[in-house]
């Protein structure tokens, strides 16, 4: 239903047309948490795919979906180091940095798992740190390209200051570098990334990250004169 | 949620004047969802209590708390009239609705199906002129003569236009880059020619070069993937180190002869990229690399060394700076052109239209991911839009900070760019909702700088940035989520201002038109005067130069201006528009006299008037209008 509004009369008095149209007069349903995690998905819940969504207009491959998947665990990583950034006392530009890494990527976690649930994929949760892959029936937990292992993500965890600084660049922008290489991985697949979410996020995951590279290869060439 | 506590908005915007009157509230029968407690409100529209306005936003905000629905949303307006709301037609339910261009009274909606015409000579009920079904994404549109022109990028859209996309990863099928259409008959659109580019086209910018009026130039902006050689020979991948002729770094630019569009061909890739280092922080100027700056096509080559990616390790050689292009907005009235790429923003010269060159460039770590670009009227200024999250994301959350997602105006320095400050939409938007800058355009109202913008869920802002440190909101138009439960991108993705209207292409709900509502911040005049303005045909990123030509409205608008900065006193305010009326009423020989009379009097005001510019432009006009016939 139209909303009625003031109508100005051209002569005479200006009144302005301010319009409030009220809401409906339930609670303000509250913003989701930023990063809450899905639960995951119940292979006896059937799924939940709205045809409202461009990215049903085209199947989605296994590719796709290995894509979209290793990214969760990828991100997470991201996520948690970049969250180290202001207790392990980071420069003030690396903790810029971090905070937006860790927003948009706690952003794009929840709309991998949003994109598989509604194609009754497995749903990693949104802490997973290992990809789950199960292989010749047997489960192995694998890093995907760029994430460090347990013992880098300890050193990293015990550096302060400028040694963080040094650390956590090299770390990122390695880790960068594999997500770039998970996108290449993905397209270079027949069939992969006709879905249009894929697509877009892929391309904005290469796009954005290779920005970052850049910004972090100046910032560690500042720290260390004379390259790594 | 109260705005003023909002901690990343800039404080001044929300001190609200001491007691103001209260305005018109009008409200409207509301039906709750069936799961609401409550039972639906009737309210009646009041007419307001006194004549006077407000001159502070509306707070709370009532963007806050909108309900959740798809063209049954919560809706919030100020400043703004509805006219109507038209819905995708079928073929394009679901699917994403994106830019728009616009030729006499027809729009052109892009859709990832391909484009809607819609006739909108009855601006309260737009009729559907013709749908092309012909998939590709994004399917940014532009109109030239009897020519459109789309954008594909996506690796489903095939050469055919068919809908089954294209499996195959190397494929004669595939269409990534521009499709041309011829419009003689615009009811019966005719898919004349395709012109295929290594990296598809993001969106595209059509150039029409004085000089050359029997061609139109697109400048294309790749940003994704490069195509194997194997399905488009000349394709490369590489470096431009390793293969000058890589497809990397480079725009291409295609020449399409009007008369033969069949023969559209790319005619040049310029490297407008070359000699730029890596985006340094905004007070640092952009790092001068080996190339130099403004080679042209084909010239110098890259900015060096090679990205970590090459295995060239982490410090080693300079890194390398952007490569492509997200959009490029035209203003070839003034020979100029910005270029929102990647982690800069580039000012080219494009006079040579096949052949732009890179005059400067700014960066700011704030800014993740250049958008698009937009020019004041009279090129002193330009505006960058950051499109954090690429459009799919909601940034406009109370925890986003302001300076994220958000514009950043400059003002231009003998070609250089300088930084004044930020603008964002300000009114927080939730977890559900899509939301950051994207796309619009300067609404014409003389003597201020004015713009409308796209800002996805976040709706529509209108904001005045006259003064480019001091940008303030002076309208808006919002709905609630598309739906309450998940984050589904809908929203604005473009809004422009065209021939007295208001035009938004919304994401899910279809094309929306709205009207402009005197204010405080707006007068009737003002309106008027912008309404005397009337675009043929427009493209948003070929900035058109505004002229107005002579009237009463334009002369009425900047006394009204005047009265707001108190340029005139109330006494001469009141004279002059008594004086403009008595003129009006006026023909021929005596017409003239008065209005010339009146402009030797403003003359003689200036020299004491605090708002001299504004008082001279006046002056101006009553002079241009003394001369109309």
């Amino acid at each position: 239903m139209k909303s009625p509004v003031t109508r100005f009369s051209r002569v005479g008095t200006l009144a302005v047309s301010l319009v409030v149209v009220a809401a409906c007069s339930r609670a303000t349903q509250g913003p989701r948490l930023v990063g809450a995690p899905l639960p995951p998905s119940d292979p006896g819940v059937p799924s939940v795919t709205n045809p409202m969504i461009d990215g049903n207009r085209y199947p989605h491959t296994a590719a796709d979906t290995y894509f979209m998947a290793g990214m969760i665990p990828h991100h997470a990583q991201a996520v948690l180091i970049a969250g180290w950034a202001k207790s392990h006392g980071a420069r003030a530009d690396i903790q810029r940095l971090c905070e937006r890494i860790v927003v948009a990527q706690r952003d794009e976690i929840a709309l991998i798992q949003q994109w598989l649930l509604d194609r009754a994929e497995p749903v990693p949760a949104a802490d997973a740190t290992h990809h789950r892959m199960t292989m010749d029936g047997m489960a192995h937990d694998m890093l995907m390209p760029g994430m460090l292992n347990e013992g880098e993500l300890r050193a990293l965890d015990r550096a302060r200051g400028p040694e963080f600084d040094r650390l956590f660049l090299m770390a990122m922008i390695k880790h960068h570098e594999g997500a770039i290489t998970m996108v290449d991985q993905l397209f270079a697949t027949a069939g992969a990334a006709q879905d249009d979410i894929v697509f877009k996020f892929a391309n904005d995951v290469s796009a954005d990250q290779t920005t970052e590279i850049d910004f972090m290869q100046k910032m560690l060439a500042e720290l260390m004169p004379g390259g790594a | 949620m109260k705005p003023e506590t909002l901690p990343r908005r800039p404080a001044m915007r929300w001190t609200a004047l001491a007691i103001l009157p209260l305005l018109a509230v009008a409200l409207y029968v509301a039906s709750c969802a069936s799961s609401s407690s409550s039972s639906s409100t009737t309210m009646a529209a009041t007419t307001p209590a006194t004549p006077a306005m407000a001159a502070s936003p509306p707070s709370p905000d009532p963007r806050i708390g909108l309900r959740a629905g798809d063209r049954d949303a919560g809706v919030a307006l100020w400043n703004l009239r509805m006219v109507s709301n038209s819905p995708p037609t079928e073929g394009f339910v679901g699917v994403t609705n994106s830019d728009l261009a616009f030729k006499g009274n027809y729009v052109i909606q892009g859709n990832y199906n391909g484009y809607q015409v819609w006739d909108i000579t009855n601006a309260g009920r737009p009729t559907l002129k013709h749908a092309y079904l012909c998939p590709a994404s994004q399917s940014d549109v532009s109109v030239y003569g009897n020519l459109i022109f789309v954008s594909g990028e996506g690796q489903s859209g095939r050469v055919d236009c068919g809908t089954q996309g294209v499996e195959d990863s190397v494929s004669t099928h595939r269409l990534r880059g521009i499709r041309v259409f011829d419009i003689t008959d615009i009811g019966n659109p005719r898919y004349v020619a395709n012109v295929q580019t290594c990296r598809g086209s993001h969106t595209h910018t059509v150039v029409s070069d004085p000089n050359d009026p029997a061609n139109v130039y697109i400048y294309v902006s790749g940003a994704s993937r490069v195509r194997s050689p194997s399905e488009l020979p000349g394709c490369s991948d590489l470096m431009p180190d390793d293969d000058p002729n890589s497809s990397r770094f480079r725009i291409e630019v295609i020449r399409v002869p009007l008369a033969n569009p069949e023969a559209a061909r790319i005619v040049s890739s310029p490297r407008i990229f070359d000699g730029l280092g890596p985006a340094p922080r905004r007070t640092e100027p952009p790092r001068q690399g080996r190339g130099g700056r403004g080679d042209a096509a084909g010239g110098g080559r890259g900015a060096g060394g090679q990205r970590a990616l090459r295995g060239g390790g982490g410090g080693g050689d300079p890194p390398t700076g952007p490569e492509q292009c997200h959009d490029i907005t035209v203003y070839p009235a003034i020979g100029l052109a910005g270029g929102a790429c990647r982690g800069y923003g580039l000012l080219l010269d494009i006079r040579d239209v096949a052949n732009p060159r890179r005059l400067s460039a700014v960066a700011d770590t704030n800014f993740s991911f250049w958008h698009s670009a937009t020019f004041s009227n009279d090129g002193s200024k330009v505006l960058f839009t950051d499109e954090w999250g690429g459009g799919g994301a909601p940034r406009c959350r109370v925890t986003d900070r302001y300076e994220w997602g958000a514009n950043a105006l400059f003002t231009i320095d003998d070609n250089q760019m300088n930084f004044k400050s930020y603008y964002k939409m300000p009114a927080a938007q939730t977890e559900l909702e899509n939301c950051v800058a994207h796309n619009g355009s300067l609404i014409p109202i003389p003597g201020r700088d004015v713009m409308v913008q796209g800002w996805y869920q976040g709706g529509i802002s209108i904001f005045d940035w006259t003064d480019p440190s001091r940008p303030f909101e002076i309208a808006f138009f919002d709905r609630g989520p598309f739906d309450p439960t998940r984050m589904v991108s809908a929203g604005s993705w473009s809004v422009y201002w065209y021939n007295g209207y208001l035009i938004s292409s919304e994401i899910k709900r279809g094309l929306d038109i709205l009207e402009l509502t005197p204010s405080a911040f707006l007068s009737q005049n003002e309106i008027d005067a912008a309404n005397t303005v009337r675009f043929d045909v427009l493209n948003a990123q070929e900035q058109p130069q505004i002229v107005w030509p002579p009237s009463f409205a334009i002369a009425r608008a900047f006394v009204d201006q005047l009265e707001r900065s108190r340029g005139l006193s109330t006494a001469r305010i009141t004279a002059v528009r008594s004086e403009l009326a008595g003129a009006q009423r006026l023909a021929g020989q005596q017409r003239s006299s008065a209005l010339t009379q009146l402009a030797t009097q403003l003359d003689s005001d200036v020299r004491g008037s605090s708002d001299q510019a504004k008082l001279r432009m006046l002056t101006g006009a009553v002079r241009d209008l003394a001369g109309a016939r």
